[in-house]
Formats: C-alpha cells, structure tokens, sequence
C-alpha cells in the first residue's frame, strides 16, 4: 500500500476528529449537566458554519479589499450566535421539560426540523461554499509526496484551544465550579444556593457556542447546506457514548478514535463500510465497557 | 398517570362499549372497498399498515419507556424482503430483476433464492426483523444502555442500515430502490381486485395486531411493560431479568414494523433507502405521540391522522411541512403530552360533569 496516501488519509482523519471533539466537549457538558440530548446540537453547528459564510457575504459585499479578514470576524461571531440561539431554547423549551429526558429530545429533534427549514428559507437549498483565507492556504511539505494543508492544520490547532479552553472555563473559574458542582449533585448544589436555572442556561449557552465554533471549522473543509449539522449529531453523540460522560478526556479519546479509525477503514474499503464497521465496532465495545473508556465513578444506582 | 382513568368506576353497561366500538370500526374498514374508490381505498390501506408498527412502537415507547429512533429500519427489512418477493414474480427461469441486469450481475445473489418462494417470504417478513431486532435489542439492554443512549443508538443503527441499503447497489437497488412489479400469485400487480385484496389482508392483519397488543397491554405483561418504565432496579430486585424483558418487546415492536412494511410495499408500489433512514423513523414516533401514548388506540388514529395530513400538506406546500411537523412535535411534547387521547378524555369529563345528574 502507498504510505504517503496512508499517512495523508489519516491527517485528514485528524481534522473530522477535530470537528467531532468540538461538537462532542459541548454534548458532553450539557448531557452531564443536565441529562438531555440536545437534537438541535447539529443545526446549532450549521449555524456557525453559515456565519462563516455570511461574514464572507459581508466583507465582499462591504469591503472587498479586506475579504480575507473574513474568517477572523466568523469565529467569534459563530460562538456568539450559536450560543445565544442555545440560551434561548433552553430558556424556552428544555427548561420546560425538565427531568423528561425523551421528551426533550422529541422536541429539540423538532426544533431542528424548524431550523433546517428557517436555512433553506434563508441560505437556499443548495450547498454554500465558504473560501479559503489567504493566509491558510498551501500547507507544509513533508517529503516529495506529502503535504499538510494549513486549514486542516488550523482546525486541529483550533480545536486543542477549543479544549483548553473548557478546561479552564470548567477547572478554573466560579462559574465552571458551580457548573461541577450542580453535574456532581444538584439538589445538594441548589442547597448551597447556587442558582441552577442560571447554570443550565449557561452551560447550554456555551456547549452550543462550541458547535457554533465546530460549524465555523468544518466550513473550511466541505460545503454547507441545510442538513449538514444532521450528519454530525449521532456521531458526535457516540463520541460521548464511548468517551465516558462527564469526563474531557474520554471526550478526547472517543473523538479521536472515531475519527481515525472512520478515516482508516474508509481508506481500505469505503465511506459506507466505515460508518458500518465503526458503529458495529462501538456496540461491542460497549459489551466489554458498558459505561465506555473513562466512566465516572458513582455509587448512585441510576 | 394512567391509572387515575382506571380508578374512575365505569359503569357496568359502558364496559362492553369499547369492544362494540371496535367491531363496528372493524366491520366499516372491512366494508371500504365498497364505498371508496381505488386511490382513496389504496391511500388507507398504505396507512392502515403504518398503524401497525405504530401499535408496536406504543408497545415500546408508550408502555415501556424505551424510545425507539430507529423503527424505520424493521419497517425497512419488512418492506425490502416483500419487495424481493414481488421482483422475483413474473421472471423467466434463469432472468434476473431488471435492476441487477443494469447493475451488472449475471447470476442471482445468495440471499436472493428465498424470496422465490412465497411461503417462506410470507415467514421472513416478520421473523426476520423481529430477530434482528432481538439480538439488536439483547446487545444494547445487556450493557445497560437505555433512555436517550439507547434512542441514540438506535438512531445510528438507522443511518447504518440506510446508508448499506444505499450503498449495496446490486443486491437493494441502491437509492431508487425497489420498483415496478408485475404480479402477485399470478394475479397482475396492479389490477384492482389485486390491490383490494392486499387492502383485506391488511385489515385482518391490524385487527390481529390490535387485539393482541390489547390484550398484552391489560394482561400481567402489561403490568411488567409498566414496571420496566417506572421502575426498572426494583423489577430487577423482584427477581425478573428486565435485559431479555425489554430485548422481547423490543422484539415485538420490530416485528409490527416488518408486517408493516410488507403490507405497505404492495400498496404503495416501492421501497427505497429513504423510507427506513433517520427522518421516516422520527415520523413515526409523532404518530404515537400524536394519538397519545400508552393507549394503542392513540397510536392507531395517530398514524392515520398525521399519515393523511402529510400526505395532503406535503404535496400541496411541501416547504410549509416541515415547518409543521417541527412544530407539532415541540407543541405536542410541550403541551399536549397525552396526545388526541388526553384531549378526547378532557373533553368527556368536561360533557359528564355537565351532563343528566341521574349518574350520580
């Protein structure tokens, strides 16, 4: 086999990875915040990805000469609006379902149904492509026949800050402490007076940034259309399935081992066989650790 | 929730009324033929088969707590394996459905030859789902996967199986699937006693259906289906083993779906990837939810009631569909939990308090 198609299909790999990570760290805090699927996580990814596209729209529009700043205003702009879009379906509707964790899957499934229509009103059914920016393109050779290309570079740097900075955010600030507190024990947190209402709307707010910000990744590297964010909650969801919930590195591990080994038996059979393979690999797995790579630890019974 | 109606004394003469109504539903589905022309009678007999996996999925979902994301793909080997069957008919010896001529296979795949056979087709189309969802069912229960993980993965298991289906052109079709048959038993396809009878058939198998989920429902499996949703460790703490319990529901609900999909396929003259992936099978959880879980007779009107408004509001505003049906889960979950049910119930207990004071 060609080692340098080899070694390219699994860099590629890297970047899926990347986006996965990103959708997964903000499933992952909202699910072990409050126990729901938000259904939605996909279409708040698509979102990101068509800030990137309208910042795109803007500059040429406005600035022309500037359009390759573009990208710069996209990634906080994609956090900010995706997770304002976040705070306002907590606000009106997860909050309302509390402790009926099917229930507000049905709805937020629901409500995904609405956005991708709101998309296709609004950015047209057909796929939008969002160019590279200048400084990005090209990528470092190694050897003769291998090549790093820069944006793919940019996502994996992108999502290690990603990861960062939930780390801080969670390990080292009031707000991430109280966020700890209320996933270990919320009835026990809400005695000490910590205001878990205002807690879930945060974290739903900043877990939906994230897919905002992994939506402005992936415009880098594929089209965006209406249901692209479709395609990445249930893999992005069984990130958080085998990674462990509550636990960033299980996150970490999950996302990384899907991406790869997607991107490996892609290469030796086809894009198909690897969904296949990986899901049917992930349900065995999950036969010898029910609770996946890092279960957190609990006496509680359910 | 549900037993607050059953604390409610019913009087002895309105307890046969249920039974009753149920014949004369049954006596006026029977009698369609005469008095709903083809397209109308053809159109109910396809959503008369989608109440059936309805009434499975109200089995699972509504009684046992589990939400299935994934019905679509029983529904799916039901369809396909009938579908099979129908391309084998009217074949000379040795010819191969047209598809795989174009596809380019010179010789009938392995897990084509059963479908030569009617009786056996007749067997695979609800053992075989039924099975796969089994073992599906037993894998997942035994790592103790369940509420959101376990529809999660359902949901994958249902982008897996519609992505192969898509994916192994020579032996599904592909993304167009499986169309145009010519006959059934030597009976052309698409005669109208041909089409009547599969309407017949349908109708006898919901009845079926419908009669034993309701008895399940009030038997002391029943009592069990209940017992896994409210409070599955103490049903293991008396002593059952709720991983094969629910494995065998889980079970039953795919069997309904694969009947259901072999009786909507001849109906509806095709099955394709695109009626068993990730978007079908959500459908089918608001027909439930829609009707009123936890009833059976809810999940029976619901799949009638959405099925007819898809069918009408899709074609006439296609893009305001999915606006609708986004906003009637949301609606729904958020207001209306009980579903029609809930709401016809409200309604007689708002008529019988202003009704005669000689019931009291």
């Amino acid at each position: 086999m060609d080692a340098a198609a080899a070694v390219s299909q699994l860099f590629n790999g890297l970047s899926t990875a990347s986006i996965l990570l990103m959708m997964a760290l903000g499933l992952a805090v909202i699910f072990g915040l409050m126990g729901v699927i938000n259904m939605a996580h996909g279409e708040l990814m698509t979102l990101g990805a068509y800030m990137a596209y309208s910042c795109q729209l803007l500059f040429a529009h406005l600035a022309p000469a500037a359009g390759g700043w573009s990208y710069l205003l996209a990634l906080p702009l994609s956090f900010a609006v995706s997770a304002l879009l976040g705070w306002a379906i907590e606000v009106a509707l997860v909050r309302h379902l509390y402790g009926r964790p099917l229930e507000t899957l049905l709805a937020t499934w629901g409500l995904s149904l609405i956005l991708q229509q709101s998309f296709r009103e609004v950015f047209g059914s057909n796929n939008v492509f969002v160019s590279t920016p200048g400084a990005l393109t090209g990528g470092v050779a190694i050897g003769s026949s291998i090549q790093l290309p820069y944006v793919r570079l940019f996502i994996l740097a992108l999502a290690a800050l990603a990861l960062v900075g939930v780390f801080l955010f969670l390990y080292r600030t009031r707000n991430g402490l109280m966020i700890r507190s209320v996933m270990q024990n919320r009835p026990m947190a809400a005695s000490c007076g910590i205001n878990t209402r205002r807690i879930d709307a945060l974290t739903f707010a900043f877990g939906s940034g994230l897919a905002g910000l992994a939506g402005c990744a992936l415009a880098l590297i594929g089209s965006v259309g209406p249901t692209t964010g479709q395609n990445y909650i249930v893999d992005s969801f069984m990130v958080v399935v085998l990674g462990g919930v509550g636990q960033l590195l299980g996150t970490v591990v999950g996302a990384f081992s899907i991406g790869e080994a997607h991107a490996l038996i892609e290469y030796f059979t086809s894009s198909t066989a690897a969904k296949v393979a990986v899901f049917t690999l992930i349900i065995l797995f999950l036969q010898a650790r029910p609770a996946g790579l890092f279960p957190s630890v609990s006496r509680a019974l359910d | 929730m549900a037993t607050v109606a059953a604390a409610v004394p019913v009087p002895r003469a309105a307890r046969g009324a249920p039974l009753l109504l149920a014949a004369l539903a049954l006596a006026l589905a029977a009698a369609a033929p005469l008095y709903l022309s083809q397209t109308p009678l053809n159109l109910l007999g396809q959503f008369l088969a989608l109440a059936i996996l309805a009434i499975g999925l109200d089995l699972i979902w509504g009684y046992a707590g589990i939400l299935s994301l994934g019905q679509g793909v029983f529904f799916g080997i039901g369809g396909y394996l009938m579908a099979m069957y129908l391309k084998m008919q009217g074949l000379q010896p040795g010819q191969l459905p047209d598809f795989m001529t174009w596809s380019g296979v010179t010789s009938l795949p392995l897990v084509w030859h059963p479908f030569e056979s009617f009786p056996l087709t007749l067997l695979l189309v609800f053992t075989l789902p039924a099975l796969f969802a089994y073992a599906f069912g037993a894998l997942v229960f035994r790592s103790r996967i369940r509420g959101v993980y376990f529809s999660i993965m359902t949901q994958a298991l249902a982008v897996a199986v519609s992505t192969l289906f898509v994916d192994q052109q020579q032996l599904t079709g592909g993304s167009s699937g499986l169309t145009g048959f010519q006959s059934i038993l030597g009976h052309s396809f698409y005669a109208n006693a041909t089409q009547i009878a599969f309407y017949e058939v349908t109708v006898v198998v919901l009845a079926a259906v419908f009669a034993v989920a309701w008895y399940l429902t009030r038997s002391h499996f029943g009592v069990l289906l209940r017992a896994v949703r409210d409070g599955e460790n103490r049903l293991r703490f008396f002593g059952y083993n709720p991983t094969v319990f629910k494995a065998f529901v889980f079970a039953l609900a795919g069997l309904c779906a694969g009947l259901a999909g072999a009786l909507y396929v001849p109906q509806n003259g095709i099955i394709a990837p695109g009626m068993l992936g990730v978007v079908p099978s959500i459908e089918m959880v608001i027909w439930v939810a829609v009707g009123g879980r936890g009833t059976i007779v809810g999940a029976l009107i619901g799949a009638l009631v959405v099925s007819y408004a898809k069918y009408y509001l899709s074609s006439a505003y296609p893009d305001f569909w999915l606006f609708l049906v986004g906003t009637l889960f949301v609606v729904v979950v958020l207001f209306f939990p009980r579903g029609l049910m809930g709401l016809a119930e409200l309604a007689g207990r708002a008529l019988r308090r202003r009704g005669p004071p000689s019931e009291t």
